[in-house]
């Protein structure tokens, strides 16, 4: 029981960081209809921010990580959004999905330039302690970064449901033309779709690097799982992109503890081929038609 | 009349430089690339191993270089790909090389050995796998023990110190780990100590929270770890969160200077056998320790010091041989033993079989205070 509430416990805490990564995906799906092949490098890269503050900067952690969420937002939420994705919309994506992979490879390429090829360690947020938990021996970080994850996605939701912003954005991404006849600033709002994916990155980056360290290639899996995620859940729905995660995390250490280490890394992909067969929308999906 | 004579004297040096075969302007440097992980899995212990062999260059070519050449060492980054390995050793043997030195990942010292071994040129790895030397490649030469060597003196520590009746084991599923894991498990059935868990993982693997969850339910009474320098972090930090409390003991990497930097505070308490370590009270290492630090501004683990002593031992081999002839560096090093007191070089009395393998002290290490301290020392074998 103590074995298996803890692997719940640290595939539930991955996997909501997964999920910050993936509705990363949905978020920008909804917004500029594209797939930013480039995710899992938004999540690697401001793990580095963070360490160019403490160690350049000599910045405390607190303001290093506050730092590090701002150049993410600045950088890979406003910059990416005019230079990268703004002149290439209005072409049915492709472009655009194409610019997202050589983007990812210059992320990749230039963080090991600057900060080497080697991982590096990244500070805890939070204690490596214990805990117990109905007689079982818990990790308090994995209660935190689950906890922090899930806040962050309840936040998220709530903002998108409760607030006129959350719902000018939720009109833009279901049908810009008419959101703009109703007089919704559908720029502005894409803007702020772009930004939150930034900082849903960023907050992923922190939470997920004191474990797997800072490290120029993290983005190739995690943007892999990310994007895994995102369709095992239903690319169009937030929450469905928060399922996909969890279930990949739960998935992953379940099999890798009670059948088998070595193809643990298959699970995702056969799941994302059942799925793609049996339920190509995703799990909480909804289909959709496209004319291309 | 001054200026003809001038004039023809000048004309008459360059034709009498011309004049002179290109091999001969060749003989002034002597190539040893370095076949290094430069980025990659391996990319730490490729870039200690090529910043100690361009250490022990700048000493020998300072005093002289050997038989009078200068050494010219190359880099070519095999990005950890056996691969890409085996075509760089190509273009490295195709550039000249008289003698190569490297690669630190087993899987691509196994693929690219193939490829010295049939050009004739002697290669110094510092991988440690035991199927290399076992392939019966009479270029092959280790500057560290195989783990076939390492691993048996772990045996008194389970069974003796920690008086572990049932172990786990934690390895990586690649060359360097199944030799490390196959040895340990011969070992510990000859010891009559139970396995209770066998944990694979891969290579890059970030998630160990699966795998220390299977250790913590095993009952198991200590842990072998046998993982590369990041893994063996990250298993390090996860095994601090779910609060593993059980002896975490491994070969080489586990208390290897990289591990405690990426580690931090989870490194604390492990113990490794290592064959090389900076941090021995030996004064010939800690003469190279204090050399690295100054050249380099860091510190260095043993992958340093293997190749600083890969360009020393390619320099005393081919000073006995009396020339630059591979072969006979080949023959000469076998059986050899190369005595510290009159090749300083080596830093530690160092011999090698018939095979290539290597024997020398060893020693018991253990982290303390996020420091790297010798606990004991294991004579050769």
């Amino acid at each position: 029981m103590s074995q298996f509430l803890q692997v719940l416990l640290s595939g539930l805490a991955t996997g909501s960081i997964y999920a910050l990564a993936a509705i990363g995906f949905t978020l920008l799906w909804q917004a500029a209809q594209t797939v930013n092949f480039a995710q899992g490098e938004f999540v690697m890269l401001p793990a580095f921010f963070v360490l160019f503050a403490i160690k350049v900067l000599s910045f405390p952690l607190w303001l290093a990580l506050l730092f590090g969420l701002l150049l993410a937002v600045l950088l890979l939420g406003l910059l990416f959004k005019k230079i990268i994705a703004e002149p290439m919309q209005g072409n049915l994506g492709l472009p655009l999905v194409i610019a997202t992979m050589a983007l990812a490879i210059l992320m990749k390429e230039s963080t090991k330039m600057f900060f080497g090829a080697e991982a590096q360690p990244f500070p805890e947020l939070f204690p490596a302690d214990t805990m117990n938990v109905l007689g079982a021996i818990v990790s308090v970080q994995d209660l935190l970064n689950l906890a922090t994850s899930l806040l962050c996605v309840v936040a998220l939701s709530m903002f998108l449901n409760r607030t006129r912003t959350g719902r000018c954005m939720q009109a833009t991404a279901q049908n810009p033309a008419v959101a703009e006849i109703l007089g919704v600033n559908i720029k502005r709002m894409v803007l702020y779709t772009f930004l939150i994916n930034a900082a849903l990155a960023a907050l992923a980056s922190f939470l997920i690097s004191p474990l797997y360290l800072a490290k120029f290639s993290n983005g190739e899996t995690l943007g892999i799982v990310a994007f895994i995620a995102a369709i095992i859940g239903g690319f169009n729905q937030i929450r469905g992109a928060l399922v996909g995660g969890l279930l990949i995390g739960v998935l992953d250490n379940l099999v890798a503890t009670y059948v088998t280490a070595e193809y643990r890394a298959a699970v995702p992909l056969v799941l994302l081929i059942a799925i793609i067969l049996w339920r190509p929308q995703g799990l909480l999906g909804t289909s959709e038609g496209r004319k291309v | 009349m001054m200026r003809r004579t001038v004039a023809t004297l000048a004309i008459a040096s360059v034709a009498a430089l011309m004049s002179l075969p290109s091999a001969l302007l060749a003989q002034e440097t002597v190539k040893i690339p370095c076949l290094c992980e430069a980025s990659g899995a391996a990319a730490v212990s490729g870039t200690n191993l090529s910043d100690g062999a361009h250490l022990a260059i700048e000493e020998i070519n300072a005093a002289g270089g050997i038989l009078g050449k200068q050494i010219e060492m190359v880099n070519y980054d095999t990005q950890s790909d056996p691969q890409v390995s085996r075509a760089l050793m190509q273009k490295a043997i195709d550039d000249g090389a008289y003698a190569v030195v490297g690669t630190v990942f087993s899987g691509s010292t196994i693929v690219n050995m193939l490829v010295s071994q049939q050009a004739g040129v002697p290669q110094f790895t510092g991988s440690e796998a035991p199927n290399i030397t076992a392939q019966g490649n009479p270029y092959i030469f280790r500057t560290a023990s195989s783990a076939a060597k390492g691993v048996p003196s772990l045996t008194p520590y389970f069974k003796d110190t920690l008086k572990a009746d049932k172990v786990a084991v934690a390895w990586v599923n690649n060359e360097f780990g199944k030799g490390g894991h196959d040895v340990f498990v011969g070992e510990m059935e000859k010891a009559g100590i139970e396995i209770v868990a066998d944990v694979s993982s891969e290579q890059g693997q970030a998630d160990f929270a699966a795998d220390i969850s299977k250790i913590k339910e095993s009952g198991a009474k200590a842990v072998f770890v046998y993982l590369n320098e990041e893994e063996s972090a990250r298993l390090l930090r996860e095994a601090k969160k779910q609060g593993l409390s059980i002896p975490l003991v491994g070969e080489v990497t586990l208390t290897g200077q990289k591990v405690i930097e990426l580690a931090g505070d989870a490194a604390n308490g492990a113990y490794a056998h290592v064959g090389l370590t900076t941090g021995a009270d030996v004064p010939s290492i800690r003469e190279f320790a204090d050399k690295f630090n100054a050249r380099y501004n860091r510190t260095t683990d043993h992958n340093g010091i293997k190749g600083y002593i890969a360009v020393y031992a390619i320099k005393y081999l081919t000073e006995l041989v009396g020339g630059f002839d591979r072969e006979a560096l080949a023959k000469k090093a076998h059986g050899l033993t190369l005595d510290v007191a009159t090749y300083p070089g080596m830093l530690l009395t160092t011999s090698w079989d018939d095979k290539g393998e290597l024997s020398r002290e060893s020693f018991m290490t253990q982290v303390v205070d996020g420091k790297q301290v010798v606990i004991g020392t294991v004579p050769a074998n």
